[in-house]
């Protein structure tokens, strides 16, 4: 293990290393801190200047309170549920289903298409978004659910396959040659031989795949406008216009905004990692 | 009838293993062609003309790079000109998240009591939107409730408006995006840690390796799949960079935070008429810039899958 176990150093250190873990992680958090902190005070102390000082008093359950009642932020909150939700279902299917082609078959053609989906994966929103903006005008779905979602799905696609691809290529192969020596058509074989053992990265990928839809910003701003549609990281800069100057309720309307990620996060924080990982680094 | 059907299914059946991978790929495909690659295609089109993204377009040649880059009679398009700079600034000052990530990781390699905890609570950054990163970061340096500067003034340092500060508002918003990817990258070179061989390790150390030798000439070379993958995504991250300029500062003061990203979407859906073909002329741009790294990433994966084979 590198570095050394700091169970083989001498007892000044290990004290040290403890006192400074905090310490540091105190530091690392302060701009999130602040906000949490800002977030519980009532909005006088903001009035007489105790930006930093104690709350005056515990203004928590008012401040969440109009978060909730008095602004639209439900109503994004809910927009970006039903974004989110279907999408990382959507681009899961897609991906598990282009991953099989990719890993398990031999033909002309697959190393390029596979590569295509990653490099589509790297490329610059800007390159995308005239034609995907004009595209979704075309289709009626400008400022819609739905069209956010078919591009998200379309998008994820890209970086979703190269995951599922890698990962269905390194199970063991002879699984799927003992199934058609049985004589099992190749679809059942993606249904009940593949698809049980990819509960893992089906699990990496959805994790992850909420958190990048749940984040995203540009396509948001680029597809959708107003309360009907946009999901919440739009819908917070009308929040603060809403709230202006109020930062005791911007601060609380951005960790409301956060914290469904994070909730994900924590939940299922091994799946997460595996995934950012690309599965490569194991 | 039921002659028919055997031999169209012997048919499929025949041809199975050729067919399937095909009919499992389609609908994959067929979306990501329809929304990235022929969109590709159609913005390479599209920065040819004239387009205020309704009426005819006007085929203008190659007038909107000529206009971009300045060549010709007329003197580069200034806006660029300092998106482009702010670029490259991004990508130098990003890339530093790699080392930090090395060094957090290094530091959290531990196995005391709650570190779990711990490792969690340091990537905690990550996962938060840019947007509300961007929004903390830009309350975190207002220059009279922020909490910078009431530290600062602990030490005597007077206040600074760093958004507000057309020579340090850009670094003011690299620094916040330095925050989520510097978690990423710990946690890529935490995950590779854990992956590092102990007997190496161990060998090494009884020849006498340590500290910075062993990191060096040791650590280092088996983490390099972590390293790889900390650059490209700390890369492609610098290049995308818009959630945080779009909320911090909205390219101002004065121009002076915008990146071609943000460049490009500002004169697509200007407030003054959309000029989409000049905005597409700037993606293009931005699009082979990006085309190097990825070229590159491309080579370095397809000479691992030759390895592999």
């Amino acid at each position: 293990m590198f570095p050394t176990p700091i169970a083989k150093k001498s007892r000044g250190y290990q004290r040290t290393y403890q006192a400074v873990l905090p310490f540091a992680l105190i530091l690392w958090l302060l701009p999130l801190i602040a906000v949490a902190m800002f977030s519980i005070k009532p909005a006088a102390d903001f009035a007489n200047g105790n930006y930093w000082g104690w709350p005056s008093s515990f203004e928590g359950f008012t401040n969440y309170g109009k978060v909730f009642l008095e602004s639209n932020m439900p109503r994004y909150l809910l927009n970006s549920m039903f974004i989110t939700i279907p999408t990382v279902l959507g681009a899961v299917a897609l991906s598990s289903m282009a991953g099989f082609a990719l890993g398990i078959y031999k033909f002309k053609g697959n190393l390029f298409i596979f590569f295509m989906f990653i490099a589509g994966n790297f490329v610059p929103f800007q390159i995308l978004m005239v034609p995907v903006r004009d595209l979704t005008i075309n289709m009626g779905m400008y400022d819609s659910i739905q069209g956010l979602v078919l591009f998200h799905i379309a998008f994820q696609t890209g970086f979703c396959t190269l995951f599922m691809r890698n990962f269905i290529r390194a199970l063991p192969f002879p699984l799927i040659e003992a199934a058609r020596v049985e004589g099992v058509a190749e679809w059942r074989i993606f249904f009940y031989v593949v698809l049980p053992l990819m509960k893992p990265a089906l699990a990496a990928l959805a994790v992850l795949i909420f958190t990048f839809i749940w984040n995203d910003y540009f396509w948001a701003v680029v597809l959708t406008q107003g309360p009907s549609a946009q999901p919440v990281t739009a819908g917070i800069t009308e929040f603060n216009s809403q709230f202006r100057a109020a930062y005791h309720l911007m601060s609380a309307g951005s960790i409301v905004a956060a914290l469904p990620p994070v909730a994900m996060f924590f939940l299922m924080q091994k799946h997460f990692i595996a995934g950012l990982t690309l599965g490569a680094v194991k | 009838m039921s002659s028919v059907t055997p031999t169209s299914r012997s048919w499929y059946k025949r041809n199975e293993i050729a067919l399937t991978p095909w009919l499992f790929l389609l609908p994959a495909m067929l979306f990501f062609a329809v929304y990235v690659i022929i969109p590709i295609g159609q913005s390479f089109w599209i920065s040819f003309h004239q387009w205020d993204g309704l009426g005819e377009k006007t085929y203008l040649g190659t007038a909107n790079y000529e206009r971009l880059l300045g060549i010709g009679d007329q003197n580069i398009d200034r806006k660029f000109e300092t998106s482009f700079w702010n670029n490259l600034k991004w990508l130098a000052l990003y890339l530093l998240a790699v080392p930090a990530g090395l060094f957090i990781a290094l530091f959290l390699n531990q196995t005391v009591r709650g570190i779990r905890l711990y490792k969690s609570l340091f990537f905690f950054p990550f996962v938060i939107s840019q947007v509300v990163v961007g929004l903390v970061f830009s309350w975190f340096y207002l220059p009279r409730e922020g909490l910078l500067n009431a530290i600062l003034g602990v030490f005597g340092a007077g206040p600074v408006n760093i958004l507000g500060d057309p020579t340090l508002a850009t670094y003011g918003i690299i620094a916040a995006g330095l925050w989520p990817q510097t978690a990423y990258c710990m946690i890529l070179y935490l995950t590779g840690l854990n992956a590092v061989d102990p007997e190496q390790v161990e060998a090494a150390r009884l020849d006498g390796a340590k500290g910075y030798k062993m990191l060096w000439y040791i650590i280092l070379p088996q983490l390099k799949p972590a390293t790889f993958i900390a650059f490209v995504v700390t890369i492609i991250g610098a290049l995308r960079s818009f959630d945080l300029i779009s909320v911090m500062t909205n390219g101002g003061p004065f121009g002076s935070t915008r990146v071609l990203s943000f460049y490009m979407f500002e004169e697509s859906l200007s407030e003054f008429g959309f000029r989409m073909g000049y905005g597409s002329a700037i993606a293009v741009v931005l699009f082979f810039i990006m085309l190097g790294f990825i070229g590159y990433f491309l080579y370095a994966m397809w000479r691992d899958e030759k390895g592999a084979r």
